[in-house]
């Protein structure tokens, strides 16, 4: 055994130089980064305001802002398959076949686990406290070693590009292919260890909502007064809670196979690779919900938003949100109706793979009749979702058809099928995350996007996306298999020329969302939102100042109605003024920062790095400083900071000016209006 | 509806997160809708969230060896390696730990300090002789060329019936971080808060025992 275990010069790519200058490049950016932060003195600042924050807010910020950058990382991975395959007809291409293999395994990888799931989970964050009406959620600081895990997988998988390799086999890590046989290289084992430390931290992330959503909530908020995304979210944690120890479970039995020579899934002494199919989809399935229902949530706030109304059919959407969950759990084996399991036990998954669809269709029509006889404003998260409802439907719709069995047999492992997984999570996942974050940005950072290019970024993203996609289903039915690295049809040609143009017009989408950035916060002085309200919210999200207050509410508010803050809004526009008296404040207790999160994902990215590289001393070195944390964690004495009460009168006297003036602007447009009418 | 907010102010919870019910208010009852739960409740709720997701991972190694049960391999089956003898007083072990950790309770919920300890001490005691026949019957089966790596069936057994003895080990270093905490920090809260995770946690424990003592020595020892 050797000090560095399996590590040596041969990891790093010396000799091939596509892996080697682009992880250079990325090695050389984030040094530039880490030294311009240093340069300007910004390290105090970022330690005690953001990487030890345990504020929720803070903390979804983090998330969503790793999930943007990885975003990159995804897209890049995909423009170079798709150049690939318009340079592979009959021809090598520039990619060789292992390194185009952990792309595509690469890609589908980041996007799942570090592009759409710190997303959606950023968004929670960021919302759902203040939905609820309370300060924080149940376990701060859990949350942010929940935030620092995902980072700590996200940083692993990234490493793999220039130390050593990443898997081959896929976004699944199918045995017996993954098995040490076959797959001996660190590949696999880069794939299980980065999604076992981000596992454990969306299980927590998990735990820390459910209990937060069921057990903290603002006085009078009844289950059936809790705003839609706080539903969905509810339902979104309910499914992590069960489907992710089962992911948590299969890995840790590839990895036994692996490493101590188990037989779970080998094709020796037993083993059966099949339980792994099984295992792996119970997960994977609800994995699907664990992503869209948030996403559903998002839509389901900007449509009443924007259109101006009460969501139409709240009690049918809740409903419609806890079919999904439970049914989510009993369609797995849809993904590999050609791996023997006989006609009767196809049928059954097959039809209850279209019952999912019809909790999921009464969604569609709940906002389209939202939307109907509404005031609809056509802002850029409503475009979003408008975009999504005609995306969404028609991306179900091909899921319906692969649900059918014997259509399957046919187009299995086809382009079909990636077409139609893209189109519904870019559809539904990625789109509704953009909603997301164009809606709620002002709540996080106290002005508003730049509506001009937010509107070019859709168009050029839904435009990209069909014309990306769309040849997809063609290709598929076409006869073209998946992650092909070259191919000698001459038909397919064409339709991946067309491919790559959709991916292009995605990349100014990109851009112009970088642009809208920029551009916003150059002129941020002018997009300042006063009023913590800038699109007339109707949850009490909007009722804290953007950005609100480290303790959201001075005092937590009652919740009479399904719609708290329009309520508490048209109340007082009766009477004149705002319907609470001013309350006698009190100091207010608040956690108190903690590195905890981030020395935890310190050692887990250690111990991880030890484990991939079996290098055993390191390992125990992580293992024993993890229990050290863990021991200081619990050992600590003051968990809380107070915030005095004069502090938070001047905080909270300013947001109750602030909307008194608006309420009294508001008022005053009324009455003009209401003359002019005259 | 002021009344609710003041009787809501009350701080009794650091946080101010974690307010008890509004009394009186017909409004609030039911549905979790009187305001955030104290921080006693929200925490217990917590950590049995956790242990329902932990008996999810173990659902999955028990279906793993169910499926696995007849995959031998030419090695050994249930009813050759299984010495019910040994079982039965590892089981004995773990469910007079369990009682144990009950008295423990009792204990801390008296702010006893000394009884705590020791009843702790047993729990412990208890725990580690369940750990230490368990790594002898895992010791007696490798050393005999019957390790995990014969077959799936034994891979499928070591691993469930070794992922709960990682559990009692892990809870084990716990509990000996709780027998320091007790005299250093006092019957304060949150430590009282902490020890009642490390009850449910050390019961949850003994019930998946109890799943591993029927479905695979009971119900192994009449598989063919
Ligand atoms: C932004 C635009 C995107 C483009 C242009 C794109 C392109 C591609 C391409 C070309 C493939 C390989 C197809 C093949 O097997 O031949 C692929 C696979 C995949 N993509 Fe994307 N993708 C995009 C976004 C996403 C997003 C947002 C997600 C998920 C959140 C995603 C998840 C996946 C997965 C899971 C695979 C399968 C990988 C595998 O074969 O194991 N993609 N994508
Ligand atoms: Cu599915």
């Amino acid at each position: 055994m050797t000090l560095l275990g399996r590590l040596t010069w041969q990891a790093i790519p010396f000799h091939e130089p596509l892996p080697l200058f682009s992880g250079l490049g990325v090695l050389i950016t984030v040094v530039a980064i880490l030294a311009w932060v240093v340069a300007k003195g910004y390290v105090p600042y970022l330690w005690r305001e953001w990487i030890t924050s345990v504020d929720h807010k803070r903390i979804g910020v983090m998330y969503c802002i790793l999930a943007s950058v990885m975003l990159l990382r995804g897209f890049i991975d995909a423009i170079m398959m798709r150049t690939q395959q318009v340079m592979a007809y009959d021809a090598p291409g520039f990619l060789p076949p292992s390194h185009f293999d952990q792309v595509f395994s690469a890609h589908g990888t980041i996007m799942i686990f570090f592009v759409a799931m710190p997303f959606v989970i950023g968004l929670m964050n960021l919302v759902v406290p203040l939905q609820l009406g309370v300060r924080d959620v149940a376990f701060p600081t859990l949350n942010s070693v929940s935030f620092w895990l995902t980072a700590a997988g996200a940083l692993l998988v990234n490493l793999s590009l220039v130390i050593g390799e990443f898997d081959r086999m896929g976004w699944l890590p199918y045995p017996p292919l993954s098995e040490l046989r076959y797959s001996p290289g660190v590949g696999v084992d880069y794939y299980c260890w980065s999604l076992q430390i981000s596992g454990v931290g969306t299980l927590m992330t998990g735990i820390n909502f459910v209990t937060t959503i069921l057990k903290l909530r603002a006085p009078g908020m009844h289950y059936t007064r809790m705003p839609m995304f706080c539903w969905t979210a509810l339902a979104s944690n309910l499914l992590i809670v069960a489907a992710f120890p089962v992911l948590t479970a299969t890995l840790a039995m590839l990895l036994l196979d692996r490493y101590v020579g188990f037989h779970f899934f080998t094709d020796t002494a037993g083993g059966n690779s099949m339980m792994f199919m099984n295992l792996i989809w119970a997960w994977g399935h609800p994995e699907v919900y664990i992503l869209a229902l948030p996403a559903f949530g998002i839509y389901s706030e900007v449509v009443s938003t924007f259109s101006c109304k009460p969501l139409f059919g709240y009690r049918s959407m809740i409903y419609a949100t806890m079919a999904i969950c439970i049914i989510s759990f009993m369609v797995w084996l849809h993904h590999f109706f050609t791996m023997g399991a006989g006609a009767d036990v196809n049928s059954i998954f097959g039809i209850a793979s279209m019952i999912i669809a019809v909790p999921t269709g009464v969604k569609i029509f709940n906002w389209l009749f939202t939307m109907y006889g509404g005031y609809v404003r056509f802002r850029t998260p409503m475009l979003w979702s408008i975009g999504f409802i005609v995306t969404f439907a028609i991306g179900g719709l091909t899921g319906v058809l692969l649900a059918v069995p014997p259509a399957d047999f046919q187009l299995h492992n086809s382009l079909f099928l990636v077409a139609h997984f893209h189109n519904v999570i870019i559809g539904a996942v990625i789109f509704g995350a953009f909603a997301g974050y164009t809606y709620w940005f002002p709540k996080a950072f106290g002005f508003v996007l730049d509506e001009r290019l937010g509107k070019w970024a859709f168009w050029l993203w839904l435009i990209g996306f069909w014309v990306a996609w769309g040849p997809g289903y063609v290709l598929g039915l076409e006869g073209m298999t998946r992650r092909l690295q070259h191919y000698d049809v001459a038909e397919w040609h064409p339709w991946l020329v067309v491919a790559e143009g959709g991916v292009v017009i995605i990349l100014l989408g990109i851009i112009a969302q970088i642009a809208q950035i920029v551009v916003s916060v150059r002129t941020r002085e002018q997009r300042r939102d006063v009023t913590g309200d800038p699109w007339d919210g109707r949850n009490l999200e909007w009722a804290t100042a953007s950005p609100p207050p480290a303790f959201n509410f001075a005092v937590l508010p009652d919740v009479t109605d399904q719609e708290p803050y329009w309520d508490m809004k048209a109340r007082a526009r009766e009477i004149g003024q705002l319907t609470r008296p001013e309350p006698r404040y009190e100091p207010i207790h608040m956690p108190r920062n903690s590195p905890t999160g981030f020395v935890t994902a310190f050692l887990a990215v250690v111990t991880g790095f030890a484990l991939i590289w079996h290098i055993w001393w390191l390992v125990l070195l992580g293992l024993a400083g993890a229990y050290a944390t863990f021991v200081v964690f619990a050992w600590r004495d003051h968990d809380e900071e107070l915030i005095p009460a004069e502090e938070v009168a001047r905080i909270d006297r300013a947001n109750r000016a602030a909307r008194s003036a608006a309420l009294q602007h508001r008022q005053l447009r009324r009455e003009t209006q209401r003359e002019s009418a005259e | 509806m002021s009344a609710p907010t003041t009787a809501l102010r009350t701080g009794r919870d650091p946080y101010h997160i974690g307010h008890a019910p509004a009394a009186g208010v017909p409004e609030y009852t039911g549905h979790g809708a009187g305001g955030p739960a104290p921080k006693r409740i929200v925490v217990g709720y917590g950590f049995w969230i956790f242990i329902l997701s932990d008996v999810i991972l173990f659902s999955c190694f028990f279906a793993t060896y169910t499926v696995l049960i007849h995959a031998r391999n030419g090695g050994p089956g249930p009813q050759e390696i299984f010495d019910l003898h040994g079982t039965a007083l590892e089981t004995a072990c773990l469910l007079l730990s369990s009682f144990a950790c009950g008295l423990t309770s009792l204990a801390v919920a008296r702010r006893n300090l000394l009884w705590s300890e020791i009843f702790l001490a047993v729990t412990g005691l208890l725990g580690a002789a369940f750990i230490g026949l368990e790594v002898h019957e895992f010791y007696g089966l490798v050393a005999r060329g019957d390790g995990p790596t014969r077959s799936a069936f034994l891979t499928s057994f070591f691993a469930l019936v070794g992922c709960h003895g990682a559990h009692v080990t892990a809870g084990l270093l716990w509990l000996g971080t709780m027998m320091a905490q007790f005299p250093a920090k006092g019957f304060k809260a949150s430590i009282r808060h902490r020890y009642l995770c490390f009850s449910l946690f050390w019961h949850a424990l003994d019930i998946i025992w109890i799943g591993i003592f029927t479905v695979v020595y009971l119900i192994g020892k009449i598989t063919p």
